[in-house]
């Protein structure tokens, strides 16, 4: 997993809330066995009129945004299925963050799990960089995640969680920073699962 | 002190580590794995040259990709192909039980967990799909994960765990004549919302979930996901023992009366407490349609489509505007006009035993309405040959609906069973998303009995006046 310390990156601005991972990706492209290949798919089926053309107003068939590496929504970001080929989708085409007002649970952890980083603002604030995006393509985010700050260069300056629950948001926070391995981490508790196994399960 | 919530009790029986300012380990006692979520895991594994470290503890089967007709024949679509022949290879290099297509005892992940009894009360149970907290019906704790974490629990039997917030939901009184238990969970989605259950953990209680069979209850939580759950659960009782008697991974005879009364201690302590509690009463319940493109666009089958414009959000107008403008609806019709072009009866939501039985006793002695395509596919190969013991095949045969092989099938649109673009569909799956059951598919979400009505009047019925033609 790469790691993240700090990203300014163009905003790709798509003004939804609720958007689901059959939308992200869709079932008939979750058939690889890899992790990769999965961004030429990306929103497919929002891409493309019923024709099969792409559809020009859909943000990622215009050139100025589709450079985007910040994808800014709405609320409820990644619901639906589990699969991690959203996160993979997203993160094949380019994304590095996806800033919304909230997260589903399973999309959530996902991006934790593969370096994408979900940046939570109050709706107010998504508001204003829709509005920027939209007025003007090639509108910038400045990403400072050690600090967990939100800025860009007409005044926005604003903080940002990474996790609702303020008890372990430091914790996500430095595996982000960090590109940590989970499992790395959890195997050097082998001996603690050890006990677990002998002592509460008696395996 | 207050008591203790089951959620709480089964967390801290599984706490294997619990650091300060981290999430927690847990322990994990049955791992279901299926062939869409888990190759990159295993892939993982080999270039990390690691193990599974419990293979006793996972099982794993086909039920996404697999075909529904013609089972003799191998996979048409080459890329499906791959997927379901790679976990028969990772399954047979890392040592795990294995229900292979032809295996009887195959179908919906969600289905054969429970059927062989691997679901029981007190377990963490996980799997790599975002469903997995219909084992929760058993009291067990199911959480869903993604691809990453499937490979961290193969590795590891234990998984990294933000504590979620607890949620009572208690549904009092008795439900109405027509209304089921998928009426139930649609109604509270309706209610709470699609991310009303984000962050939270819920149980089911009241008078309603104690009245339900086993499969009512793994119908409503395994919707939980749809109101932004992960977790959803009810409390084991004589309702659930019963059920899990004798199948063939429950401990046997005196085994079987002792770890029953263990499971018995599971319940929420009656003076324990919830972070939140939401409480509906039943008799206001009622059959209810989908008419939009998220499980929250939910209605009862009296109402019509409402106007945007009605909306006082402006998020959810527009939401409403483009959803109209997806599933081609008007505003003002009432919901009993729409005409469905397919019946799908499946889905890890409804396709088991009783869901069955209920569809057809709706439509014995009905054909279907010449204009609709419909289909019951069962939840597992067990539930097929049940439901043939008792004749329901044939009632479904009699009447118009072609009756298939267990798998997902239309749930999802990964096998060769998909709308075609612009067919609209009564399905009794768990989303209506944009697309979900085949590219500009247009689906509507119901209970089985509300399914099997469409498919005969080709349009929708309010089932409590459906005349039973037995
Ligand atoms: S039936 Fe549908 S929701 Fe259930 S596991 Fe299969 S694809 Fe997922």
């Amino acid at each position: 997993m790469d790691s993240f310390d700090n990203h300014k990156g163009i905003v790709t601005p798509l003004d939804r809330s609720n958007v689901d991972t059959d939308q992200i990706i869709p079932a008939e492209y979750l058939k690889r066995v890899e992790r990769t290949g999965f961004g030429p798919f990306l929103f497919n089926d929002w891409r493309k009129l019923p024709n099969g053309k792409p559809d020009p107003d859909f943000v990622l068939n215009q050139s100025f945004y589709d450079i985007g590496t910040i994808l800014v929504a709405r609320r409820n970001f990644g619901s639906g299925s589990s699969r991690e080929h959203a996160v993979w989708a997203l993160m094949n085409h380019g994304f590095k963050a996806i800033v919304a007002s909230s997260f589903a649970e399973i999309f959530h952890k996902n991006s934790f799990e593969n370096g994408l980083v979900p940046v939570i603002l109050p709706d107010e604030h998504i508001s204003t960089i829709l509005d920027r995006a939209a007025a003007q393509p090639g509108y910038q985010l400045f990403i400072d995640l050690n600090n967990c700050e939100v800025s860009d260069d007409h005044g926005l300056h604003v903080p940002f969680v990474l996790h609702q629950d303020p008890s372990t948001h430091d914790f996500r926070r430095n595996t982000l920073l960090n590109g940590l391995d989970s499992i790395g981490l959890t195997l050097q508790q082998e001996t603690k699962i050890d006990a677990y196994e002998k002592n509460v399960r008696h395996d | 002190m207050a008591g203790k919530t089951m959620f709480n009790k089964i967390w801290d029986s599984h706490i294997v580590d619990d650091p300060e300012g981290e999430p927690t380990l847990l322990y994990v006692d049955l791992h279901l794995v299926h062939e869409v979520t888990s190759p990159q895991a295993f892939e993982g594994l080999r270039l990390a040259n690691r193990k599974v470290r419990r293979p006793d503890l996972t099982i794993a089967t086909v039920d996404h990709n697999v075909p529904t007709t013609d089972r003799d024949k191998p996979i048409d679509d080459p890329i499906s192909k791959q997927q379901v022949d790679t976990l028969a290879e990772n399954v047979e290099e890392f040592d795990i039980t294995f229900y292979g297509v032809h295996s009887p005892e195959q179908g919906i992940v969600h289905v054969i967990g429970p059927q062989q009894g691997y679901t029981q009360p007190g377990k963490i149970i996980v799997c790599g799909d975002s469903h997995t907290a219909t084992h929760g019906a058993f009291g067990a704790m199911a959480i869903p994960l993604g691809t990453s974490q499937v490979e961290h629990v193969l590795a590891t039997q234990c998984l990294l765990q933000e504590k979620p917030k607890t949620m009572e939901i208690r549904i009092n009184g008795e439900l109405p004549n027509g209304v089921s238990a998928k009426d139930v969970i649609l109604g509270i989605i309706g209610k709470i919302g699609v991310d009303g259950g984000t962050g939270y953990a819920i149980e089911y209680t009241g008078d309603v979930i104690k009245n339900l069979p086993m499969e009512g209850r793994m119908t409503i939580c395994n919707m939980s996901i749809e109101a932004g759950a992960r977790v959803g659960m009810v409390a084991p009782d004589e309702t659930t023992f019963e059920w899990l008697k004798g199948r063939p991974q429950v401990p046997q005879g005196d085994d079987f009366e002792q770890i029953t009364k263990e499971w018995a201690l599971l319940a929420s302590d009656s003076d324990a407490e919830y972070d939140k509690v939401v409480e509906i009463d039943a008799t206001e319940l009622e059959p209810y349609i989908t008419w939009g493109t998220n499980p929250g666009q939910v209605l009862s089958v009296k109402d019509s489509i409402p106007d945007p414009e009605s909306f006082d959000n402006a998020e959810e107008k527009e939401s409403a505007e483009r959803a109209l403008e997806y599933m081609a609806l008007e505003p003002e019709t009432p919901l009993v006009e729409i005409e469905v072009d397919r019946v799908f009866i499946g889905s890890c939501t409804n396709s088991r035993i009783t869901d069955l039985r209920d569809a057809a006793e709706i439509i014995k002695g009905y054909k279907v309405s010449p204009k609709v395509n419909a289909m019951v596919v069962p939840g597992s190969t067990l539930v097929k040959w049940q439901a043939e013991k008792e004749g329901l095949d044939q009632i479904f045969i009699d009447s118009g609906f072609e009756w298939r092989e267990a798998g997902c099938s239309m749930c999802l649109g990964m096998n060769p069973d998909i709308l075609e673009p612009h067919e609209r569909c009564a399905s009794t799956s768990n989303r209506n998303f944009e697309g979900r059951q085949g590219k500009d598919g247009r689906t509507h979400l119901v209970s089985p009995q509300m399914a099997a009505a469409a498919a005969i009047e080709g349009h929708f019925v309010d089932v409590r006046d459906w005349k039973l033609n037995n």
